[in-house]
């Protein structure tokens, strides 16, 4: 697998749509003439004060590879330097740079065989839709489940984009407080439900994506590994 | 061109001074692998050495305990945008372990390998002179398995992903190979200072 065409240069990008997904959660829809995305890629964002300091950060594409604009879900984080400018004061028409997209190892090109398993933690859904949506979008036969887990059900991002994926696609959430959305389960993922949900599936993931805080995504990496999952098969991506 | 609304929040004169170009001051320790932390036994722990497919030299988890040991606190910077300063590794320096290992190097690069079948390429210039070590502390305790433990290498001076977690051998090449991101478009030699993160940077 390799990265498709970067040129490496800065490019500009307008924001022509802003779409909340949770309360802490928007979207931005950008326009910007960057190489098509593998799902799973990220770009680089640039952002330049008059005096000319800038600041960069990674985000995440949620929008389908081919789709007609970059879709950024960028979560707020307490005193963000660059979200908090995206939460506070970007606006349609507005024009930033962008490099991308970057990164060859996160990554689903439809070419991989055999069951596929997504789980996120919280913002860390955001590759794993693109993924979801470039095997939506491929009527992939691949059997997928994605499982992703979140604070209370407001925080589950891109809720109702997932809980529509065909069949043989599934789609569980575990979320800690408040009430589970219906069929939900309401306590944080641990090795008796990842049992209850692969064996409702009723097939072993050949790839699995984690994506997620750093402490989610190694537990979730130890629960697959104690199944005896090959460590190769799981891919990992981490924040915060 | 300046983007509308955004100051943004410089560091001090001090913090900026230690900024490589495009990276921001973090506290946090952030971590970013493959995949899951290889589960190692220290009982089956090896170090080796490697001039191609040929070992040179390998060392058990406790001959590598008696190797000499250097302490390094210094700032440390990933691709990411991320930089973190202040860290504090102790491990066995690369010079060190030739020394131990009794040989001149063959060649003049190094393929750094890891547990979980990650690799990327260093010149042993970059390693010799005090410039690397394979760290098994961080912050007075043993390396974490998430961090890279029981060893990982250290390079400090080149974007953290040169710093290979769980290494389990360097490998002197005949000629620069690229490694795992090298090999996905990441820059060969990887200096932040004159921020090379991708192939297509100079």
């Amino acid at each position: 697998m390799t990265t498709p065409a970067n040129d490496g240069n800065w490019h500009r990008a307008v924001i022509v749509r802003i779409e909340p997904r949770t309360p802490g959660m928007r979207s931005y829809f950008l326009h910007a003439p960057l190489a098509r995305h593998v799902a799973g890629q990220h770009v680089d964002v640039r952002l330049t004060a008059p005096d000319g300091y800038q600041a960069h950060r990674s985000y995440s594409i949620a929008s389908r590879p081919g789709a007609a604009g970059i879709e950024l879900a960028i979560a707020a984080h307490d005193d963000g330097e660059v979200s908090g400018w995206f939460h506070d004061v970007a606006a349609v028409g507005d024009v930033i740079d962008v490099r991308g997209p970057l990164g060859g190892h996160f990554v689903w090109d439809g070419s991989q065989d055999g069951p596929l398993l997504l789980v996120a933690g919280g913002a860390g859904i955001v590759p794993l839709v693109s993924i979801a949506r470039a095997w939506q979008a491929a009527g992939s036969a691949t059997p997928l489940l994605v499982l992703h887990s979140a604070r209370e059900a407001g925080a589950l991002a891109f809720r109702e984009a997932l809980a529509a994926l065909d069949e043989p696609g599934r789609y569980v959430t575990a979320t800690t407080r408040g009430a589970p959305p219906p069929g939900g389960f309401g306590r944080r993922i641990d090795a008796a439900m990842l049992d209850a949900v692969l064996e409702s599936w009723g097939h072993v993931p050949a790839a699995s994506y984690l994506c997620g805080p750093t402490d989610f995504v190694e537990a979730m990496g130890k629960l697959l590994v104690a199944r005896d999952l090959p460590a190769r098969s799981i891919r990992t991506e981490r924040f915060g | 061109m300046s983007t509308r609304g955004f100051t943004g929040r410089r560091p001090g004169a001090d913090v900026a001074g230690r900024l490589p170009p495009g990276q921001y001051e973090t506290r946090d320790f952030p971590v970013l692998s493959l995949g899951p932390a290889p589960v190692i036994d220290l009982a089956h722990w090896r170090f080796t050495l490697r001039h191609g497919a040929r070992p040179l030299a390998s060392w058990t988890w406790e001959q590598f305990q008696a190797l000499p040991r250097t302490r390094w606190q210094g700032d440390i910077h990933c691709v990411t945008t991320w930089s973190k300063f202040d860290t504090e590794w102790e491990g066995v320096t690369i010079d060190d372990l030739l020394r131990a290992a009794g040989i001149e190097a063959p060649t003049p690069y190094l393929l750094a390998q890891s547990y979980d079948d990650y690799d990327t390429n260093v010149p042993l210039a970059e390693l010799a002179g005090g410039r690397a070590m394979i760290a098994t502390h961080f912050g007075g305790q043993p390396l974490t398995a998430e961090h890279g433990g029981p060893a990982r290498l250290l390079v400090p001076h080149l974007y953290f992903w040169k710093s290979a977690k769980w290494l389990k051998g360097l490998k002197f090449t005949a000629k620069d190979e690229a490694g795992f991101w090298e090999l996905r478009g990441y820059h060969m030699h990887g200096d932040p200072w004159r921020e090379q993160r991708f192939s297509s940077d100079e």
